[in-house]
């Protein structure tokens, strides 16, 4: 659309102002992470004699060794890449066969489940009574308690059902002739067809169990059950460096500031090694009514 | 067909809805019972049922409190920043992004401004330490470098709600372009043409152009972010929170936590947390009962 009449002054003025301010934003988006990056690397010494370095002179893997000799850490890494694929298996399955089930106009009550489903996304009792919940069914201080209470989410499954009500029926019917039920046929039928909405919901689930700490905080006093948000916040929060960090005395810590940044580091490789596919995804715009988040 | 014969039909859809229907019930309906301990002086040790009823007690202590005007107030204050400095924020990226001619360009800055969208509230406070603390963030080390006093922004009240803004405006002012995006790629090319040829400059075409193609979602996110005037979410300001802050920091899920985790004041707490509640229910069928009025097709 650009060729047939020329910009005119005040047009190449603005697109020049337009191109650096965007470009101004991106940096300002980048630096923070940059830095953490860079300062993770640094020579602990250098560091401390600098306090600020935008580019080491001496490059250094000190604390990188520190943490992967780190049983705590290593310990909570471990917690939450369980989590993550459990939760997210866990997640798909529910929240696709509810969804699904829902998205079949015949089905008996399906208005009236809606409009529950809605409703718990308008209110919310509040965290002691689902404290409560959770206490009650014995699954403090357990994996459970992080799983259970983020199985599904009234958004997802209203997203979910939006996608699935675009499969038209004739399939399914093709399916019944076959000698499929609803079972058999939401599995060879309709789930292998969704494949890429799945892909997408499962990689926001991933990120939403890896990124978990208020459930944490709120229901494992167990710091071996700690998933790896909740002791990185222990980490940076403690000036000493590392309150849990205690397990391998043998080796000397590096200086609390190099550490914390290396753990910040490893805590967000997974969400930057996984954010290409998602960003795949909802370029495709299956995600685009999920901005609510 | 009668009922029970529509349910044999359909019983294997029944089966898979069932974890899910199981779930709401646990964890979404059964905590709603657990309401009825803010009108109780509950106690975990005789229950229920035996627990003695003591009718809006826990409210009115509640609307007595100093506490409670002074959460009203920051809650109301970060909101009110949030949609001032905010809110806009993703609408004015999404205009300049879509005049940006190379689309390779644009690709980049999309995928650079998306990111921080997925990273953890605790990952998000850790790199805001490191870029304003004391003793080792950058900006203050600029200011040493320069020959000024290293200031204590994290410890500043009038400066609190201030920084939070700016974390939520670096975290989703990015991932909230999307949707305006999306509703402007489906305006028709000829509308820019006809409209150069009116002589429109490209801050014209985004007036008359651009900007009445999203307004509807403009419309939409504006009553949704009204409805939710009352959650702000609590890591964020939780994780910010130092005592030098307190005053300012007290939101009232903080103030449920604080009470009711870790004081064990379940009962009170519950009253808080009901209250907010409701409130938010009231804000949001209040806004999209308000949109249909105004024409638009509401939210829910």
């Amino acid at each position: 659309m650009s060729t047939k009449i020329k910009d005119s002054q005040g047009d190449r003025i603005f697109n020049v102002v337009n191109i650096i301010v965007l470009g101004v934003v991106g940096l300002c988006t980048l630096f923070p992470i940059y830095y953490v990056v860079v300062v993770s690397f640094t020579d602990p010494i250098e560091f401390l004699r600098k306090n600020l370095v935008l580019l080491p002179e001496k490059w250094s893997l000190e604390a990188y060794e520190y943490l992967l000799n780190n049983k705590s850490f290593m310990r909570s890494v471990g917690n939450s890449a369980t989590l993550a694929l459990i939760g997210t298996a866990l997640s798909l399955v529910v929240t696709s066969a509810f969804a699904y089930a829902l998205s079949r106009k015949r089905l008996l009550g399906r208005r009236i489940m809606l409009f529950l489903i809605l409703f718990t996304i308008l209110f919310n009792p509040g965290i002691i009574p689902n404290y409560m919940v959770v206490s009650e069914l014995n699954l403090l201080d357990t994996i459970w308690a992080l799983i259970l209470p983020a199985l599904t989410s009234g958004w997802f499954i209203i997203l979910m059902k939006g996608f699935f009500d675009s499969i038209p029926d004739a399939l399914e019917e093709a399916a019944k002739i076959d000698g499929c039920n609803d079972i058999t046929t939401w599995v060879r039928i309709i789930l292998p067809l969704s494949l890429p909405a799945l892909a997408a919901f499962g990689l926001f689930y991933a990120v939403m169990y890896w990124n978990t700490y208020f459930n944490a905080l709120l229901y494992l006093n167990d710091y071996t059950k700690w998933p790896i948000q909740l002791l990185l916040q222990n980490i940076i929060s403690d000036s000493a460096g590392g309150a849990m960090m205690d397990d391998n005395l043998n080796i000397p810590p590096p200086p609390s500031e190099v550490l914390k940044m290396a753990s910040v580091v490893v805590a967000i490789t997974p969400i930057v090694i996984v954010y290409p596919f998602i960003q795949r995804h909802f370029a495709q715009g299956v995600m685009i009514g999920s901005v609510k988040g | 067909m009668n009922m029970m014969s529509q349910i044999r039909r359909d019983r294997y859809l029944y089966l898979l809805a069932l974890p899910g229907i199981l779930f709401f019930l646990l964890f979404k309906y059964l905590p709603m019972f657990g309401i009825v301990i803010a009108f109780q002086n509950y106690s975990p040790f005789l229950g229920f049922f035996q627990s003695e009823w003591v009718g809006f007690d826990h409210f009115i202590r509640l609307f007595n409190g100093d506490q409670f005007w002074i959460m009203f107030r920051n809650t109301l204050a970060i909101s009110l920043l949030n949609l001032i400095f905010f809110f806009p924020m993703p609408i004015i990226l999404s205009l300049m992004l879509n005049e940006l001619r190379s689309n390779k360009y644009k690709r980049i800055i999309q995928t650079i401004i998306y990111l921080p969208h997925f990273l953890s509230w605790v990952i998000i406070v850790g790199l805001t330490f490191l870029m304003i603390s004391v003793s080792q963030g950058v900006i203050n080390e600029i200011i040493e470098m320069m020959g000024y006093e290293k200031y204590p922004f994290l410890n500043d009240p009038k400066l609190f709600w201030i920084i939070l803004t700016v974390q939520t405006m670096w975290k989703d002012a990015g991932w909230g372009t999307i949707i305006f995006l999306a509703a402007m790629a489906s305006v028709d090319p000829q509308q820019y043409e006809a409209a150069k040829i009116d002589g429109a400059n490209r801050l014209r075409q985004m007036w008359h152009v651009t900007l009445p193609a999203i307004r509807n979602v403009i419309t939409i996110l504006l009553i949704l972010q009204l409805g939710n005037m009352l959650d702000i979410g609590f890591e964020q300001v939780f994780l910010m929170y130092n005592g030098a802050v307190s005053g300012v920091a007290e939101i009232f899920d903080t103030y449920v936590y604080r009470t009711g985790i870790q004081q064990g004041q379940f009962s009170y707490s519950t009253a808080v947390g009901i209250f907010k509640s409701t409130v938010g229910l009231v804000l949001v069928v209040g806004a999209n009962y308000l949109s249909k009025k105004l024409g638009d097709e509401g939210v829910y």
